[in-house]
C-alpha cells in the first residue's frame, strides 16, 4: 500500500485593483515566466488577471492592493479583504499615497467639495453634448469625499511603492515572502516612490 | 603665546576626525568618508539649516544639532545615526510629502529628485501623515522657465543661488506658517520681474520638482546642483571648472 504524498498547502494569494489605472496590474504580468514559478508555488484565489471568481475568498494568506480607495465600492471591498486575509500588501503608489487618484482631493475645500467637483468637471464641463451627472444607484458606485490611501482605511503589513513598482520589484518582495523572509525593501530599487 | 592650531580633532560615530578648525560638522562627517541626509544644503551656498535632516547627536549637549551650521569644536563626541536620529529624519521626510503635492508620478523631477533620494535613504516605505493637499499654483509667466509650488520643499536652494551667485536676488520667502511660499520680486508673477536674468542658475539648484525648464516634461528634468560649488570657486579661488 503506498502512502499518498502530503502536500504542504499551497499560500492562498489574491491580487484587488480598486481606485487604480491597472498599472501595478499590468507590472505585475510583465513578471512572465517568473509567473509559472509563482503559479507553482501559490493557489491564485482572487484577482482581476488570474482569476475569474468574483467574491473575494476567505481564508487569503497574501493580498496585493493596487489603487487607493476612492468610492463605496472600493471601502467595501477593503474592509472585507483585510477580514479575509492574513498578509495585506499596499500595491503601488496610488495604494500608498493616494497618488494620481487623490489629486481631486485638491478641491476638497471648495464649494461643493471634491466630488461634485471631480463630477462636474468631467462630466458636465468637458462634455461635448449630453452633458449630466452620471447616476445609477447600486450600479455605479458612489465617490468618497476623500480618496484615501489604503493603510488609512485598514491596517496594511506591508507597502511597496512605485509607479508601478518595476517586476523586478515585485519579484524580489515576493520571493522573500515566499521564502518566509521579511522583504529586504532597502535602496532606490526597492523604495523608491514614482 | 602660541599661535592657534589650525585643525582640530574630535569624534564621529567612535572615529577620530581631524578637520581645519573652522569646519563644518557636515564637512567633518564628510571628510571622516560618513554621511547624512540633506536637502537644504547645497556646497557652494551659505548654509541655512532649514531642513532639519542633518541633525547629529553631540555628547553632553542638550539637544540635537544641524551639522550644516554647526561649526566643529575639538573634542567633540558626535553620533549621526542614533535610533532617535533615524526615526525623526524618517518623520521629517515623510512630513515634506505630507505638506505639498508630490506625485512623482508625473514630476518633471521623477528620477532626479533628491526628496526621492532621502526618502530611500530613510527608508520612507509611505507616509504616517496623511497629506494635506494645501491649494498651490503654477507659476508659468516666465519664457523659460516654471515654478509648480505644489513640489517645492522651502529649502531656499533658489533664493541663496540668485542672491550669492547670480546676484540678481529675484526671490525671496513669503507669507507665514502653512502659507509661506516662494516669491518672485515684490511678490509678482516671475516672468514679470526684470531682475531676472533668465539664467536658470536656480533650476539647477533646485532638488525636487518645483523649478523646471519648460521643455522637460515627466522625468526629463536634469538638474545641475554641482554649479553652485563650480561659480562660487571660480570666483573665490580663481578656479575654473575646466582648468
Ligand atoms: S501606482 Fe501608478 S501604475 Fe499603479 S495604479 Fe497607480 S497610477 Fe497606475
Ligand atoms: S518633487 Fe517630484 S519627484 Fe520629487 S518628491 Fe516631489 S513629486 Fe516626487
Ligand atoms: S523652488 Fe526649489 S529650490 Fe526653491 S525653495 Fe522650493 S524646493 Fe527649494
Ligand atoms: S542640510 Fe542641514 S538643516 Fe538642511
Amino acid at each position: 500500500m503506498t502512502t499518498p504524498q502530503v502536500q504542504p498547502p499551497k499560500l492562498r494569494f489574491a491580487t484587488v485593483w480598486l481606485a487604480g489605472c491597472s498599472g501595478c496590474h499590468m507590472s505585475f504580468l510583465d513578471l512572465d515566466e517568473w509567473l509559472f514559478e509563482l503559479a507553482a508555488a501559490v493557489e491564485i484565489v482572487y484577482s482581476p488577471v488570474a482569476s475569474d471568481i468574483k467574491v473575494f475568498p476567505e481564508g487569503v494568506d497574501l493580498c496585493l492592493v493596487e489603487g487607493a480607495v476612492a468610492n463605496a465600492d472600493n471601502l467595501a471591498l477593503a474592509l472585507q479583504l483585510r477580514a479575509r486575509s492574513k498578509l495585506v500588501v499596499s500595491f503601488g503608489d496610488c495604494a500608498v499615497s493616494a497618488n494620481v487618484p487623490g489629486l481631486r482631493n485638491l478641491w476638497a475645500g471648495v464649494a461643493g467639495g471634491s466630488r461634485q467637483s471631480v463630477l462636474e468637471r468631467g462630466y458636465v464641463e468637458l462634455a461635448d453634448r449630453g452633458a449630466q451627472h452620471p447616476h445609477a444607484p447600486g450600479i455605479v458606485p458612489e465617490l468618497l469625499e476623500r480618496v484615501l490611501p489604503l493603510h488609512e482605511v485598514i491596517a496594511v503589513d506591508y507597502f511597496l511603492p512605485g509607479c508601478p513598482p518595476s517586476a523586478e520589484r515585485i519579484r524580489e518582495f515576493l520571493e522573500d515572502l515566499l521564502r518566509g523572509e521579511r522583504p529586504q525593501q532597502q535602496g532606490a530599487e526597492q523604495l523608491r516612490f514614482g | 603665546m602660541t599661535q592657534a592650531s589650525p585643525s582640530i580633532t574630535l569624534q564621529i560615530n567612535g572615529q577620530p576626525c581631524t578637520v581645519a578648525a573652522d569646519a563644518t560638522l557636515l564637512q567633518a562627517i564628510r571628510s571622516a568618508g560618513l554621511q547624512v541626509p540633506t536637502l537644504c544644503h547645497l556646497d557652494g551656498l551659505t548654509p541655512v539649516g532649514a531642513c532639519r535632516l542633518c541633525l547629529v547627536d553631540l555628547e553632553g549637549h542638550p539637544k540635537l544639532e544641524p551639522a550644516c551650521v554647526t561649526t566643529a569644536a575639538e573634542g567633540m563626541v558626535v553620533h549621526t545615526h542614533t535610533p532617535e536620529l533615524e526615526s525623526y529624519r524618517r518623520m521629517a521626510v515623510e512630513l515634506f510629502f505630507a505638506e505639498g503635492n508630490h506625485v512623482c508620478a508625473f514630476c518633471v523631477a521623477n528620477g532626479a529628485c533628491e526628496l526621492q533620494d532621502v526618502a530611500v535613504e530613510v527608508g520612507m516605505d509611505h507616509s504616517r501623515f496623511p497629506y494635506q493637499y494645501p491649494k498651490r499654483h503654477v507659476d508659468a509667466s516666465h519664457a523659460l522657465f516654471g515654478l509648480d509650488h505644489h513640489r517645492c520643499i522651502l529649502c531656499t536652494r533658489c533664493v541663496r543661488m540668485c542672491d550669492e551667485i547670480e546676484g540678481a536676488h529675484v526671490w525671496d520667502v513669503g507669507y507665514r506658517g502653512s502659507a509661506c511660499s516662494i516669491i518672485a520680486g515684490l511678490d509678482q508673477p516671475w516672468g514679470e520681474v526684470e531682475a531676472c536674468t533668465s539664467c536658470g542658475k536656480c533650476v539647477d539648484a533646485c532638488p525636487t520638482g518645483a523649478l523646471f525648464r519648460k521643455q522637460d516634461a515627466t522625468a526629463e528634468k536634469q538638474p545641475h546642483p554641482e554649479r553652485a560649488q563650480q561659480l562660487a570657486e571660480a570666483r573665490t579661488d580663481r578656479r575654473w571648472h575646466n582648468q
